[in-house]
């Protein structure tokens, strides 16, 4: 990158700034004169100057004269347009409407040159943004040990944001203030030499003193740069390791370190401050300077006679134009300054030796040839940057097709040369060889098609599931988009900021390397594949218990309504009947707790969330209307005192609270001092705290499971009169807070489960919630809905970094995402930590089967760095890995024989 | 569905429980999970780890165990049985397993309480080595016939 700014500038953006330059200096003529019609105005039809206070005078309006020397004209003038003759008060009428149009039409040019530079700024920033980013995406692996990513963040996203600002200005300013003041100048001179001298020589004095004062500026302002960088950095660091700051008790030292951060930040910006306000104040004093010095020195010289005062006047109004473009020399200056010192620091840290070169990642949209011939390494080694050695003089060669198993011992050279097979590491000798092309010098877009990579703890982007599949299929834009994603200026302004031009809305997905034809197949081998690691279960459960849009998906809503309706059929005869107790709108539930009964729906956000429900107004309010209120309270009461009852005397740890659901052991004071408070109160003159306290254990109640006998047919009855008011009587604001659960209706707050289900598992049933589940599958099985499920499953979002997933299904998407794009050889490295021995084997046998050639489609060659030696045996052939060389190698079960390494490994684990 | 009265009734008919203040087995019932199993359901399989022992409240079950021959039937416990306590007692895997004869109700009792009681009421444990005692004085007299009639029909 252009290591100055103005080069960068210059460079990308030669001809807006020229053209600025220009519209500048045709707009400037205008301005000056929209500032000289006031005086005309006041000073002709106002005042009645230029004879105007005449009766009948006359005044030429839009009169155009030039001086010209006597030889072209005999009156000294020359008149290009006579001008219309106009009375005083049409004077005054034209001139204000010629005021009036100076206005708009400065005001115009000044709106147009303001946004044309703002363009010409944000188009650069761009430009910027894109070729810092472009670099992380070209860095070197080794790079990616020594950055932080939050430093490289507010990089790209804060610092280098000033330049925006200051590119518009970047040449205009200098050239065209730089000209006002040398006018000025010039003008002041012409006037008078000595008076001129004087002025020049404090301007002078400005330009040799104030950057040496800004010297120390610039280090500040480097200073704070790399400061407010680190801090980013640091916060970063906190986030991503705040498991370890708890664990380890270490917040209050992050507080102090962020602490002396911020105090050297403030002090840094704290003295920036004060030099930049002392400059300030430097740089106004000089400019007061000056006249002070035509006042004594041409006041001197007017005394004396050597001067005569008109002369002194017009050069003090001549210097009145010069310290305002001084001023302003002076500001870009600064900040010219500043955006250097930013771009320099910016740029800096996107240098790198060893930049992966642009043509390696060249958009290739041809089908890339599949690899073939051998895998071979050929005097291998590799040294980490500490000097340590990774791999040493390790020769191997197997065939890409072929199944083979590395083992080893961590460290000892297996996991080293799959990465160098994949180029995340780039070895100190040798190489590795694959059909004999060195794998260092093959575009990403062999590699990253032919070729799959697993590793012990792949990372997956915030999207869904099934977008992180896909991810190994998205290389170039293959099909255009349906209709026009993007407008024509949408893509000039992409060029101009040499952005590119791939369209992220147009159809990535490579169905042929999927070996599918289209959506359809795709999403069948999607299936097929996660089958193969095992995965395909976890994702129906994750589209069970995910939710869906009714209003964006009826289809599916009316079949889940489908499903549930069969599921009641099914509930109507034993052994289900007992098992499930559905919503019904007419019936209390007795196996849902008593507030959810009156609810009868799902609370949607806080309003109606369990926890603060008794102290909800609009329910209270349908409490006391229906007079539950009195009931509820004294059930409340009695459900204390024999909870009181019960539990008095008992230790608070002791394990028979773990039972209690109503309340925590610490509570039961204060329950009991609630009791002897409200002893014979009525409801109405409670204290509200004390009501919901007691509100509270009612609300919480199921009879199958507390079994105090408190339920009797005339509660229930009088609660599902209040369940039909408090839906009926809803205001309008809460109507958003709860979905009602309506037999009929898809609950939109509920989980695709809970919504065929639309009931309450029964309490006090062994295995009554797996007979459901399994009851649920088989519904949706027998009414083909699995694979809709699937699909809500696929369309879970996997979190930041997957964390939503679990790692060992993290590791299961990554496998499978390389397995959908059926590479020619698939490595994997140490995947599957989390599995035990007997899974591991198992996973191992399931994907070499999956990858074996079959009707006719080419299976994938596996290089498994394995966890559990064991395993090999399912391989065709073994590598073993000793102190970073290939100890052994042959067919497994050959090797596996008593006295080898591979043996004695086998024994071992 | 039955009170929590009921199920003190039950447990005060349980030798076991039978010295234990009512106030307290009230609380063994609160705390515990009343369980419904259906016929042929287990409450628990030979060789599973165990974490609660169950009283039955009504029903019968079968305690089998597994043998070379297949299952073997050892006995069937009816109505105020506990079954179980070997498990939460040694902390050894499940001894045999318990199936429902027909559809039975019981009160499940975590481990965790089941100890915590022993620890509290010094007449339980008695009770408890009382039980397990007569167990044992049974399982002796049990193998001292087998070895009876071994020797016999080697002998023979």
């Amino acid at each position: 990158m252009e290591p100055s700014l103005f080069t960068y500038i210059w460079r990308h953006s030669k001809a807006d700034q020229i053209w600025t330059l220009i519209v500048v200096l045709v707009a400037m003529p205008l301005v000056f004169y929209a500032y000289e019609l006031p005086k005309k105005i006041v000073n002709g039809p106002i005042a009645g100057g230029e004879g105007l206070d005449l009766p009948g005078a006359q005044k030429d309006f839009l009169k155009f004269e030039f001086s010209v020397p006597e030889w072209i004209s005999e009156t000294g003038t020359f008149t290009l347009y006579g001008g219309i003759p106009l009375d005083r008060f049409s004077y005054l009428y034209a001139l204000c409407a010629a005021f009036l149009l100076l206005v708009c039409i400065n005001g115009l040019f000044k709106y147009y040159i303001n946004t044309y530079k703002g363009r010409v700024g944000e188009r650069m920033l761009r430009r910027l943004r894109y070729s810092l980013l472009d670099r992380i995406l070209r860095f070197p692996q080794s790079q990616f040990r020594r950055i932080q990513a939050s430093q490289m963040a507010t990089m790209i996203k804060d610092e280098v944001e000033p330049l925006g600002a200051f590119i518009g200005d970047a040449f205009v300013t200098p050239v065209f203030q730089g000209g006002l003041a040398l006018v000025a100048m010039a003008f002041i001179l012409a006037q008078n030499v000595i008076l001129g001298c004087v002025a020049l020589g404090v301007v002078l004095a400005q330009a040799v003193i104030i950057p040496r004062l800004r010297r120390r500026l610039l280090d500040l302002s480097r200073r704070r740069q790399l400061e407010s960088r680190a801090l980013a950095g640091r916060v970063g660091e906190l986030v991503d390791g705040i498991q370890e700051i708890h664990v380890n008790d270490a917040s209050n030292y992050e507080r102090a370190e962020m602490a002396s951060r911020l105090s050297r930040i403030f002090f840094i910006r704290y003295e920036l401050f004060q030099r930049k306000f002392f400059i300030k104040f430097l740089n106004n004093f000089l400019a007061q300077f000056t006249p002070f010095l035509f006042y004594l020195v041409g006041g001197l010289a007017v005394i004396q006679g050597e001067m005569d005062l008109g002369s002194l006047v017009a050069v003090i109004a001549a210097y009145k134009d010069l310290p305002s473009p001084i001023r302003e020399l002076i500001n870009w200056d600064q900040s010219r300054l500043d955006v250097q010192i930013k771009y320099s620091q910016v740029i800096e840290q996107f240098e790198s030796d060893n930049m992966i070169p642009p043509e390696m990642q060249e958009p290739v949209t041809e089908t890339v040839p599949p690899l073939a011939g051998n895998v071979s390494a050929s005097n291998l080694g590799v040294t980490d940057d500490t000097g340590a050695t990774l791999l040493q003089r390790t020769t191997f060669n197997v065939p890409i097709e072929g199944q083979t198993a590395v083992v080893g011992l961590v460290n000892s050279g297996a996991e080293s040369t799959s990465e160098v097979l994949a180029k995340l590491l780039l070895p100190t000798n040798g190489g590795i060889e694959i059909g004999g092309k060195d794998v260092k010098d093959m575009s990403e877009s062999t590699l990253g098609r032919r070729l799959g990579y697993v590793g012990p703890d792949p990372y997956l982007t915030l999207a869904s599931i099934r977008d992180n599949l896909l991810y190994g299929l998205r290389h170039v834009p293959l099909r255009d988009p349906e209709g026009e994603t993007r407008t024509a200026l949408e893509l000039s302004e992409s060029k101009r900021s040499a952005n590119t031009l791939l369209d992220i809305d147009a159809e990535w997905v490579d169905y042929e390397a999927a070996g599918v034809s289209g959506r359809e197949e795709l999403d069948e081998r999607i299936v097929e594949v996660l089958k193969t690691v095992d995965l395909a279960e976890d994702i129906f459960e994750l589209g069970l218990r995910g939710s869906i849009d009714p209003a964006s998906d009826p289809e599916l809503a009316e079949q889940v309504l489908t499903a549930r309706r069969e599921l009641r059929g099914r509930l109507e005869t034993l052994p289900l009947s007992e098992l499930v107790e559905p919503f019904d709108p007419t019936k209390y539930n007795h196996h849902a707790t008593l507030a959810e009964n009156l609810l009868f729906g799902t609370a949607v956000g806080d309003e109606f969330a369990p926890e603060i429900l008794a102290s909800n107004a609009y329910f209270l309010e349908v409490l006391h209307a229906t007079g539950l209120d009195k009931e509820l309270f004294e059930m409340g009461r009695e459900i204390a005192r024999t909870v009181i009852e019960l539990f008095s005397g008992l230790p608070e740890d002791h394990p028979f609270f773990e039972q209690l659901s109503f309340m925590d052991a610490e509570e039961m004071p204060e329950y009991e001092a609630v009791i002897a408070r409200t002893a014979g109160l009525d409801v109405e003159k409670m204290k509200a705290d004390d009501l919901t306290m007691l509100l509270k254990l009612p609300f919480a109640y199921i009879e199958p499971r507390h079994r105090l006998g408190l339920m009797t047919d005339d509660l229930e009855a009088r609660l599902l009169e209040a369940r039909t008011k408090f839906s009926a009587d809803l205001p309008e604001d809460l109507a958003d807070a709860i979905e009602f659960y309506e037999p009929e209706v898809y609950n939109a707050a509920s989980s695709l489960q809970d919504n065929v289900l639309l009931g309450r598992v029964a309490y006090g049933i062994a295995d009554a919630h797996s007979q459901v589940h399994a009851a649920i599958q088989a519904v949706l099985s027998e009414l083909k809905l699995r694979d809709a499920v699937f699909e809500v499953g696929l369309n879970f979002s996997v979190g930041s970094g997957g964390k939503r997933l679990t790692s060992l299904q993290r590791q299961k998407l990554s496998l499978a995402r390389a397995l959908l794009k059926r590479p020619d050889l698939l490595i994997v490295n140490r995947a599957f930590a989390s599995l035990n021995a007997n899974n591991q084997d198992q996973m191992v046998a399931r994907v070499l089967e999956a990858v074996k050639p079959a009707d006719g489609k080419g299976g994938s060659g596996m290089f498994w760095v394995l966890q559990n030696p064991s395993s090999a045996t399912h391989f065709d052939y073994a590598l073993v890995f000793e102190d970073g060389t290939v100890a052994e190698k042959g067919k497994p079960n050959e090797l596996n024989k008593s006295g080898s390494k591979l043996a004695e490994m086998i024994e071992q684990s | 569905m039955a009170g929590l009265q009921d199920e003190v009734d039950v447990l005060r008919r349980i030798s076991l429980f039978a010295n234990i203040e009512p106030a307290r087995l009230k609380l063994l019932a609160f705390t515990s999970d009343r369980v419904t199993f259906s016929a042929g359901q287990e409450l628990f399989h030979e060789g599973d780890a165990g974490d609660a022992a169950y009283v039955i409240i009504d029903g019968a079950v079968d305690v089998l165990k597994d043998t070379d021959d297949g299952e073997q039937l050892l006995v069937t416990l009816k109505k105020n049985a506990f079954v179980g306590d070997i498990a939460i007692l040694c902390d050894v895997p499940r001894t045999a397993t318990v199936r429902a004869v027909e559809r039975i109700e019981t009160l499940k009792i975590r481990k965790e309480h089941f100890l915590r009681l022993l620890i509290e009421f010094p007449e339980m444990a008695v009770e408890v080595t009382r039980v397990l005692a007569q167990r044992l004085q049974k399982t002796t007299d049990d193998l001292t016939a087998c070895r009876e009639e071994l020797s016999h029909t080697q002998g023979g």
